[in-house]
């Protein structure tokens, strides 16, 4: 084990390198670009024992990832936003047929208007496409779920598809202090690929076919099942993470003083240290305020959302998406989640970070108050009350 | 020298599925699996073959085959090839069976991407002239004149867009046209693309009687006559060289081949005048520019 000083996509690439993935495939895009970089060096330098394909598109990346998983070997592609919502095609399709391969987002704005800079709406959009999701919150958590996605998309119970998020910029570019396992550990932790249905001279398989009106269902269920069952393969995963390298992860959800909290703060991604700074600053005013990170958006926490906030007096949720017309997506999953639990508490949704844009310790601050002033609703971070 | 003829083996790789009638399209798989046998694995976009070939329970490739995306038929070709690559396999022939479509329009980025690399893999194009899975709709190898449901009354307005030539201009290791009527040229082709390293395409006209009006019976005339009157040349690009396959045997035969299939019906003598002018000029280029001396006859 090493520590260094290295960005959130250095991270995220040291994690990829040590999971030795046979094919890459990558084009690249802003803010993922350095993960690439990062991995074609390796590749390069033979520090990664890898074939690096430059693919002419995203849609590409994410076909050629498939075509290999297919072939039988360990894959991974990252990208962007734009460059996300290009391969989206692509995205049902590898989850449907199955294949663990692992993904690196860069959570980006989309267009119109242009923007580069950090929000969740690229990732959001595909949280209906059959994927994991798990969001990190620094470099650190970022490389270890590199490590642990493999372990978990590669578990017989689930061989789905796994993306990684990391806040664009505020993760992927900012600089921490971050341990790097050492290879022979990683090794330990993650078995080697062990593919199932996959192409074989010995016995030929049709892969990704189709299925009418009569099968399609049944499909659909295993895929849907599969997720589910991701549940035991995470809380597996982090076992095994932490009895080698000693770092304890909390399962789909984290959470940060909800226990005896009248208000709770849902949020997810890089967001959430400011979120308890300011949860902190609330409780010292006399508003008893907690925070709960949403770790991993599919499999959907519900259970354990509804558990820990079942004793709250308001929940809200702050996230950087917007459905134009109704709330975050974030939002009307959590909504959801507290309504089949039986939970009616008020709640509301902070739409905060579009585009990149900061969102200060009073913004959060100010959450904290108005839900202790009761107030519901949808509301943009950076908009005028009287505009709302 | 090209290598011989390959016998045509009675190994069956594509069988029981559900083509209409005198489909020259599955005759296209079904003759080049057998040139490439049980080490290839199939590559098959959304499109007429992967239609009538893989519907669950019904899977009718008895070798490895899978459905790409209808734009990723080379880029899932190019992850299999690396994939297999990976595992240590070297035996084995990842080969791509995209129609017209799905070459020219939606998967020509994908396409012109593998070429670029190099990647080691066979992609043959079966070329029907339109979208014919989704009922005969105007793709952009659709030739001039022909009617489809896009294109209704006058018939399209526009010629075939040159996919041999394209792929030449890559640099491509390997590219050839072919014909379903020709299948000792096709198989001799499907071979030799097998024994070069590299990325290889092979155009196959592949007629399609439901879309181009024409009898269940008449694909293997058709497709003789496409390449006999000049409308369909058979030709190699090797080493930076095109050289035709074979000559027009007898120009003539053009207006009796258009006005046979139901698509052209409507053509009047100006339109047809316009067809001989657009093969006419060909023809020239492929006089100047083609090694047309050392033509090798297949037939």
């Amino acid at each position: 084990m090493t520590r260094e000083f290295i960005s959130g996509n250095d991270a995220l690439a040291q994690g990829v390198r040590l999971a030795s993935p046979k094919v890459i495939s990558a084009y690249p895009i802003t803010p993922q670009t350095t993960v690439v970089e990062r991995l074609s060096e390796m590749v390069g330098d033979g520090s990664l024992d890898a074939e690096f394909i430059h693919v002419e598109s995203e849609h590409s990346a994410l076909s050629c990832a498939i075509g290999a998983s297919a072939a039988g070997v360990r894959t991974f592609t990252a990208t962007s936003s734009q460059g996300l919502l290009y391969m989206a095609e692509c995205l049902p399709y590898a989850a449907g047929g199955r294949f663990p391969i692992v993904m690196m987002n860069a959570n980006r704005s989309v267009a119109l208007p242009w923007n580069i800079y950090g929000d969740q709406r690229d990732s959001l959009l595909l949280l209906d496409s059959g994927w994991m999701q798990a969001y990190a919150q620094d470099a650190q958590e970022g490389l270890d779920l590199a490590l642990m996605s493999y372990r978990i998309a590669e578990d017989p119970e689930v061989s789905t598809p796994f993306m990684i998020n990391l806040d664009g910029f505020r993760l992927t570019h900012t600089y921490e202090v971050v341990e790097v396992p050492d290879k022979e550990s990683a090794d330990r932790f993650l078995p080697p690929f062990r593919p199932i249905g996959s192409i074989d001279f010995k016995d030929p398989q049709n892969i990704g076919f189709s299925a009418g009106p009569e099968h399609n269902v049944f499909f659909k269920y295993k895929a849907h099942r599969a997720v589910l069952r991701s549940r035991s393969a995470i809380a597996g995963s982090e076992k095994a993470f932490s009895d080698i390298f000693g770092r304890e992860y909390t399962g789909l959800i984290e959470e940060y003083r909800c226990e005896d909290a009248d208000h709770i703060l849902i949020t997810l991604g890089s967001a959430s240290g400011l979120c308890r700074h300011a949860a902190d600053a609330a409780r010292s005013e006399g508003i008893r305020a907690g925070v709960l990170r949403i770790r991993y958006m599919r499999p959907f926490p519900a259970e354990e959302i509804a558990a820990a906030v079942s004793g709250a007096k308001s929940v809200s949720v702050l996230e950087a998406d917007v459905s134009f017309g109704g709330s975050g997506a974030v939002f009307s999953n959590v909504g959801a989640a507290l309504f089949s639990a039986g939970l009616s508490m008020p709640s509301s949704n902070y739409i905060g970070g579009l585009g990149g844009r900061r969102i200060s310790q009073g913004d959060v601050r100010r959450i904290f108050s108005d839900m202790a002033a009761g107030k519901t609703g949808v509301r943009f971070i950076g908009i005028e009350e009287g505009l709302q | 020298m090209s290598p011989p003829v390959p016998e045509l083996s009675d190994d069956e790789f594509f069988y029981g599925h559900k083509a209409c009638a005198g489909c020259g399209g599955s005759l296209a798989v079904r003759i080049a699996l057998k040139v490439l046998g049980e080490r290839a694995v199939a590559v098959l976009p959304a499109g007429c073959m992967s239609a009538v070939g893989f519907n669950f329970p019904q899977l009718c490739f008895a070798n490895n085959a899978i459905i790409s995306t209808f734009a990723g038929t080379a880029s899932m070709m190019t992850g299999i090839e690396a994939g297999l690559r990976a595992r240590g396999i070297t035996d084995f022939k990842v080969v791509g069976f995209a129609g017209d479509g799905g070459t020219a329009d939606i998967g020509i980025q994908a396409l012109s991407g593998a070429i670029d690399r190099g990647d080691d893999v066979i992609y043959i194009c079966y070329d029907n002239e339109a979208y014919m899975n989704t009922g005969t709709q105007k793709s952009s190898l659709t030739p001039f004149g022909a009617r489809t449901t896009t294109t209704p009354f006058k018939g399209n307005v526009r010629d075939k867009k040159d996919m041999f030539e394209i792929a030449a201009a890559h640099g491509i290791p390997y590219a050839a046209t072919a014909s379903v009527g020709y299948l000792n040229d096709y198989m001799r082709k499907v071979a030799k693309a097998a024994e070069i390293k590299g990325t290889k395409y092979i155009h196959v006209i592949a007629p399609c009687p439901t879309g181009w009006g024409a009898g269940s019976d008449e694909t293997i005339e058709l497709a003789k006559e496409a390449v006999d009157c000049g409308l369909w040349p058979l030709a190699e690009y090797e080493n930076g060289e095109f050289t035709l396959s074979m000559r027009a045997k007898d120009p003539s035969l053009l207006d009796g081949h258009i006005r046979r299939q139901g698509r052209f019906r409507h053509l009047t003598s100006e339109d047809m005048e316009h067809i001989r002018e657009l093969r006419d000029r060909r023809w020239d280029r492929i006089e100047r520019k083609w090694n047309t001396d050392q033509r090798r006859r297949t037939q």
